[in-house]
């Protein structure tokens, strides 16, 4: 990576760092692209907190009878290592960091549609993340990530109240996000913009901003009435008075599996934009990658009984939910198959992000095949419950989004602060990631094939092995997350200064000088070409 | 990708964005309002899945206990709810010719409208609250005091009375904290408008404000017969 | 500033039919209809929803955008509803096997 050298120098030109000083600008601040930052420290803190409850849970499984902690802790261990990863890292990822920040670059506007909404919503999620952490400090809550009544509701000691009341308040700061995005992709694209014009990262973040909007208020209201549940000994899901716990389920659901989709489409996005940028190609089937990106959110939202097959949920809704979740796999795969088109025969080099991005597209096919078995209702009766279930979701979560969320930070850092970080480094991180990742929950495939319950603090001894292979490979992710941090720090003070466009890549965001100037453009730029205009390769026909 | 039009990032704005109360993001007033109408809408589809938990409870449970859900109902005061219906459909049409006012740029009509309707939305609060305390000494607060003295409230399917009661209190409850939110909502733009800052090139805000109260008061719409007239109210 | 938004003589006639429709609600409960009170209750809701929604909120004048999100949001309440119930209705039709 060469060293690019600005137009004008970093230390004298104005931009957004350094438009301004002092902590006041920044917690009062309403620049998208400060947002962003402020976004990306907290969920690094919530990230690594996340990742400190996987480390014990991890050391506590060396051991089949336990090598840490008492079994209630280890119920706590895993409900707090769900409720921070899922609500306060993974959901808020990409859309609250890359997507603030990029959102109103790619459409050519000066920031998005409300951005004193979307202050509020960084201060929203600051707010749930404490009620959240207090749970956490004061003891910690063992339902499990999923609150399931009556446990949630009626048994439990644990500070059930505190928690959930962090996830709900969490919840506003998702919805006042995705309403932000669609009202700004609706309203405030550049003259020439039309949709068909946009970058594939934009699709993604409209389709995880209709799930926001859409499927987040109803967890919400789960989690009310559960609280309300808990404060006056009574409520809708209580037996007692006829209610019913699997009802819970139905309105936790509707929420969680979209959920998941909100974790995976912005890093489709990210991975959408990688390929194209480092085969120097434009992608095969844009229409399609952009449509999938909709069909996905939508088709989400008809397939949340297939959590529920073993609940006491009807066989003949199972059916159906079963059905549908096939469908839903078709739309992800037809991404995987046009990234790789779009990878045939191209320029490929490989640099840290494009690491990421290949690394994202087999481990999240591998994730999503495996999905599959657990769709069957006829296989999910032995595999639910159990760690294939776990190995399924890390596969996508973390070797999908994660991946995605790291690659994308990669690309866009020399934008984001204006300096290169050391892609040596970056690409043994990356490696270290996928060798650390795999052989942490590869055997996890196989654990609970063979049977391992999952949230069981004992097992039995026969399974010892492959626990403590994940167990090993767990230190070694870590070791490999702890990299990007120190060497991405290092650079932005000490990283050689980058150019407005470090890897020559097409895309609205590269036309502006790195870092932005606060507006990012006074004028909105005139949009005039197709996306991704990279020169065709020769024999380029697919 | 772009042909970028006179696009210097440092260059000074232009003069025909002065307006004051266009802000900086936008590029015309027109695109500001459609822009925070837009925004309004998506927040009442957000609104609608919310409250849509609590309908969707609330229809299982009816279909599987209705006359638990009859007796319960029947014992609701009637005419309170007919009364908080009618106050409330007048709130919104105070709501809506204040939203005129505001377009039309009449600031005193603007004010009065919107103490009106303040007004009556604190009517409304006002029976609402008369009416918990009622239940509460006749002792119809489940989890509280849920131990009714009138016989056919007990009995078989006296537990889904209790159930139905849970409906009670939660849904008007949260109907009646969005009221409270509206009130608030609107006392902010009654003294924006009392300080003259509401024109016709903002009234927006006056119009989003207005969207947020109807949409709560087609809540209650649809909470009045399923709450207050199931099974009817002939005996 | 957008579309032409209805007048005062609109308003108050919506408000009349609204009244007159609550009215109605609240007088046909007091007549034996069966399964029909619920019915006509939820019927007449809906027409006061349409009212409020069309006139007082402006839908009749708005973006066909906020049309589309009033849709998405009733059909996506439609989708929680009915597939909750789909499961809550046939959990009977077939019992666990048993001896």
């Amino acid at each position: 990576m060469s060293t690019a050298v600005a137009e004008v120098p970093v230390e004298t030109r104005i931009h957004y760092l350094n438009a301004s000083y002092g902590i006041k600008s920044w917690l009062f601040t309403t620049d998208h692209k400060r947002i962003a930052l402020l976004y990306l420290g907290s969920i690094t803190l919530m990230f690594f907190i996340g990742g400190a409850m996987a480390v014990l849970m991890r050391l506590h499984l060396i051991e089949p009878a336990g090598a840490l902690v008492q079994p209630e802790t280890y119920n706590k261990l895993f409900t707090m290592h769900g409720v921070v990863m899922l609500f306060f890292f993974l959901v808020p990822s990409i859309p609250a960091t890359l997507g603030n920040f990029l959102v109103p670059m790619m459409i050519g506007a000066r920031d998005l549609a409300f951005p004193k909404l979307n202050l509020l919503s960084w201060y929203v999620y600051i707010t749930g993340a404490t009620f959240t952490l207090y749970a956490l400090i004061s003891g910690g809550v063992d339902t499990g990530w999923t609150f399931y009544t009556p446990l949630s509701s009626h048994y439990l000691t644990t500070h059930v109240i505190a928690a959930a009341t962090g996830v709900f308040i969490n919840g506003f700061s998702s919805i006042l996000t995705g309403l932000n995005f669609i009202v700004t992709i609706h309203k405030m694209r550049a003259p020439g913009l039309t949709w068909k014009r946009m970058q594939l990262f934009l699709w993604s973040i409209y389709a995880t901003s209709v799930i926001f909007v859409l499927a987040t208020p109803v967890i919400a209201i789960a989690l009310f009435l559960v609280v309300l549940e808990r404060a006056f000994h009574v409520g809708i899901f209580d037996p007692a008075i006829g209610g019913d716990p699997v009802l819970f389920q139905h309105l936790f659901w509707f929420y969680s599996h979209p959920a998941v989709y909100i974790m995976i489409l912005p890093g489709m996005g990210v991975v959408s934009e990688l390929v194209t940028c480092f085969s120097r190609k434009k992608p095969f089937g844009y229409m399609f990658i952009a449509y999938s990106s909709m069909a996905i959110a939508m088709i989400s939202f008809f397939v949340w009984g297939h959590h529920m097959f073993v609940s006491g949920q009807s066989v003949y809704a199972g059916f159906i939910f079963s059905a549908l979740s096939f469908a839903v796999a078709i739309p992800s795969a037809i991404k995987v198959f046009n990234w790789t088109a779009t990878l045939y025969k191209g320029s490929i080099s490989y640099q840290a992000p494009m690491l990421y991005a290949l690394g994202f597209i087999g481990l999240f096919t591998m994730g999503g095949l495996t999905g599959l078995f657990l769709a069957s209702m006829a296989t999910d009766i032995h595999l639910h419950d159990t760690y294939f279930v776990i190995a399924h979701f890390h596969y996508i979560m973390v070797g999908g989004a994660v991946m995605g969320y790291l690659g994308g930070i990669h690309y866009w850092w020399p934008k984001i602060t204006g300096r290169l970080y050391h892609d040596g480094w970056a690409r043994f991180a990356a490696l270290v990631i996928f060798v650390g990742f795999n052989l942490t929950f590869f055997p996890q495939y196989m654990l609970g094939y063979l049977g391992m319950p999952r949230r069981y603090a004992v097992y039995p001894s026969e399974f010892q092995v492959l626990n403590v292979m994940s167990s090993a490979g767990a230190s070694i992710l870590g070791v490999g997350y702890l990299i990007p941090f120190i060497y991405l720090l290092w650079s932005i003070r000490y990283g050689p200064v980058a150019g407005s466009n470090p890897w020559g890549a097409k895309g609205l965001e590269w036309e502006t000088p790195s870092p932005p100037p606060t507006n990012n453009f006074q004028e909105p730029p005139v949009v005039a070409e197709e996306p991704y205009g990279y020169a065709e390769p020769e024999h380029a026909h697919v | 990708m772009s042909e970028s039009a006179a696009t210097n990032p440092l260059a000074a704005p232009p003069a025909h964005r002065a307006s004051p109360a266009l802000h900086h993001q936008f590029e015309e007033l027109e695109q500001q309002y459609d822009a925070s109408n837009f925004g309004m809408w998506v927040f009442l589809a957000t609104e609608v899945m919310f409250f849509g938990g609590l309908f969707t409870a609330y229809i299982i449970y009816r279909s599987i206990y209705y006359p638990g859900f009859v007796a319960g109902s029947h014992g609701l005061e009637g005419d309170f709810g007919a009364a908080m219906t009618f106050i409330l459909l007048a709130s919104s049409f105070t709501m809506a010719l204040s939203v005129h006012a505001a377009r039309e740029g009449k600031r005193a009509m603007l004010v009065v409208l919107l103490l009106l309707t303040i007004f009556l939305g604190i009517a409304f609060l006002g029976i609402k609250f008369t009416e918990y305390g009622h239940k509460w000494h006749e002792q119809m607060v489940p989890g509280l005091n849920f131990n009714p003295s009138v016989e056919a409230l007990r009995g078989a399917p006296g537990n889904a009375v209790e159930l139905f009661m849970c409906f009670y209190f939660f849904m008007t409850g949260l109907h009646a904290l969005h009221m409270i939110i509206g009130i608030g909502l609107l006392s902010v733009m009654t003294i924006l408008a009392w300080r003259g800052k509401i024109r016709r090139d903002n009234y927006d805000r006056i119009e989003v404000s207005g969207l947020y109260w109807h949409f709560v008061d087609i809540i209650w719409i649809y909470l009045f017969p399923l709450l207050y007239l199931v099974g009817g109210r002939y005996k | 500033m957008s579309a032409e938004s209805p007048s005062v003589r609109t308003y108050s006639l919506v408000f009349v039919a609204l009244l007159i429709l609550a009215a109605l609600t609240t007088g046909i409960a007091y007549v034996d209809l069966g399964t029909f009170n619920t019915v006509v209750a939820l019927a007449i809701a809906v027409i006061k929803m349409c009212l409020v929604g069309l006139f007082f909120m402006h839908l009749s004048s708005s973006h066909g955008l906020a049309r589309i999100v009033v849709l998405a949001g009733f059909f996506w309440l439609a989708l929680m509803v009915s597939f909750t119930l789909a499961d809550v209705f046939t959990r009977s039709w077939i019992s666990p096997p048993g001896p």
